[in-house]
């Protein structure tokens, strides 16, 4: 019991930095891996802008209006709410609802995909033909992830501030121009580099956390299973760790 | 050669193979036998190093596998070709591009060349006009075809069978059984068959290796097979429905 819940947890993190290291050490051989990278960096990226727009609007659109609820007053000027929504979204939601979303979307979509190559030893078949399966595999998915969710980041942040100036327009909270001008008051040129930083952070945790606990799928589908859920758990909880981590560290 | 030297393994406190000593001579098949979950699968995955031995060496051509950079263990696991039980067919590539695969990662031949080369081995195996269809489209046979295609796509000097009769109908098996003894009388490959399927055993393979509670209990030829005296072995020979000494089994051979 005490060996399970206390040592397990210690075993699975030095697992896990002995294949982050692996990966490493075999970015030498890049060349071989490149097309595949090309090849994530379109399944993570590219074909996650339409949900992570989507989840951004939605997310600057809200809060655009329940900011506009919580300041109804003759005393604030109503140019605050721009001066709320855009740091908000640029600092917190756009970086945040991106790595929840693609926690399930992209998380849960590598740890079934290497989980279901484990048992059906398509991983064993790389590694018998002399490939090195993680850089084969695990390489590409982490670059790309690194690389293409800053990307998402600034899609779901500009459609999200997008919305937000939308809904504040239209929805007779407050003109287009005021929403911008208010924002401009109290924009600090540091808040989207931090946005971007958390990005890369999360970016790293969702693909390197999935393509674990894929790698290192065990038991046929519920095996899978049971790795894809934890591939997309995990990397929800490690979120939220490191988003509050970022911010007293950094801010 | 391959030489496996007194190789203990276990998994957690289930020990698997315990002090397992063999020699696979060149361009001989030898099958593997015994039960399931005897500890077949891993003495295979330790002949590539997929698997390390906790105690033991395994020797190929002169090279102590487990003794070796990983990079020098990859180069040497190129005179290999293996085929999984369930194939190992990469499911995001059509049968086309993973019998390509080997030969575009490994090989400097052009593109018009791989074609050539993907379409020869394919006929070899009896494959032709699937080229196109996912994995998932393919029966277990053809699927394993591919896979032998795949497996001998870069000429490799060993070629190392797990369970290939397996799940199949005894037409396809015969069909894979003759593949496989073509394959290493054509190209003086030696084979190592993992395998229960007894009549696979006599049809395709020079001698056996008996593996019952985690050691090698029986080593021999064919011929040898037909005379041996060691009832467990002839337990296991007898309940795979062969009868030693039948002039059918006799025949196969």
């Amino acid at each position: 019991m005490l060996e399970r819940h206390i040592l397990g947890p210690i075993e699975a993190l030095g697992q896990y930095v002995l294949l982050l290291s692996k990966a490493f050490r075999s970015l030498g051989e890049f060349g071989i891996y490149q097309k595949n990278l090309f090849q994530q960096m379109v399944r993570i990226g590219i074909d996650s802008i339409p949900i992570v727009a989507l989840a951004g609007l939605f997310s600057g659109a809200v809060l655009t209006v329940q900011t506009a609820y919580q300041l109804e007053s003759p005393f604030i000027p109503q140019s605050i709410i721009g001066s709320i929504v855009v740091p908000s979204m640029v600092l917190e939601l756009g970086a945040v609802v991106t790595g929840f979303i693609l926690a399930g979307r992209v998380g849960a979509r590598i740890a079934a995909e290497l989980g279901t190559m484990r048992v059906t030893e398509q991983i064993d078949a790389l590694e018998a033909m002399g490939l090195n399966s993680i850089g084969y595999l695990i390489v590409p998915r982490v670059m790309a992830g690194i690389l293409m969710f800053p990307v998402l980041y600034i899609t779901a942040t500009g459609v999200g501030i997008g919305g937000g100036v939308g809904v504040a327009h239209y929805g007779g909270f407050l003109s287009a121009g005021e929403f911008v001008a208010g924002a401009r008051q109290f924009f600090s040129p540091f808040d989207p580099i931090f946005g971007l930083i958390k990005s890369f952070v999360f970016g790293f945790i969702i693909t390197s956390v999935a393509c674990y606990k894929g790698y290192y799928t065990g038991g046929g589908a519920e095996g899978v299973g049971r790795s894809t859920t934890e591939a997309a758990v995990l990397s929800c909880v490690y979120i939220l760790f490191a988003n509050l981590a970022l911010a007293v560290l950094i801010l | 050669m391959i030489e496996v030297r007194n190789v203990y393994k276990s998994f957690g406190s289930l020990s698997v193979l315990e002090d397992v000593s063999l020699t696979v001579q060149d361009e001989e098949t030898l099958a593997i036998i015994g039960k399931s979950g005897s500890g077949k699968s891993v003495l295979m995955k330790h002949l590539m190093g997929l698997i390390k031995p906790d105690k033991g060496e395994v020797i190929v051509d002169g090279t102590d596998i487990n003794a070796v950079s990983y990079q020098e263990l990859r180069d040497l696991r190129q005179r290999f070709g293996m085929l999984f039980q369930g194939g190992a067919l990469f499911d995001s590539m059509n049968v086309f591009d993973n019998v390509a695969f080997p030969l575009r990662t490994f090989s400097p031949l052009p593109e018009d060349e791989v074609r050539a080369r993907v379409r020869e081995n394919l006929a070899e195996v009896q494959l032709e006009g699937v080229e196109d269809k996912a994995p998932s489209e393919l029966s277990g046979g053809m699927k394993k075809r591919v896979a032998l295609a795949r497996a001998v796509a870069l000429k490799p000097q060993y070629i190392i069978y797990d369970e290939p009769t397996s799940g199949l109908d005894p037409e396809t098996s015969n069909t894979i059984n003759e593949l496989i003894r073509s394959l290493s009388e054509q190209s003086n490959i030696t084979s190592i068959v993992v395998t229960h399927d007894m009549h696979s055993v006599l049809s395709i393979a020079d001698r056996a290796a008996f593996i019952h509670d985690q050691r090698i209990r029986w080593l021999g030829t064919i011929d040898e097979l037909h005379t041996a005296e060691d009832p467990v072995l002839n337990g296991f020979v007898r309940a795979s429905e062969y009868q030693i000494g039948k002039p059918a089994a006799a025949t196969n051979k």
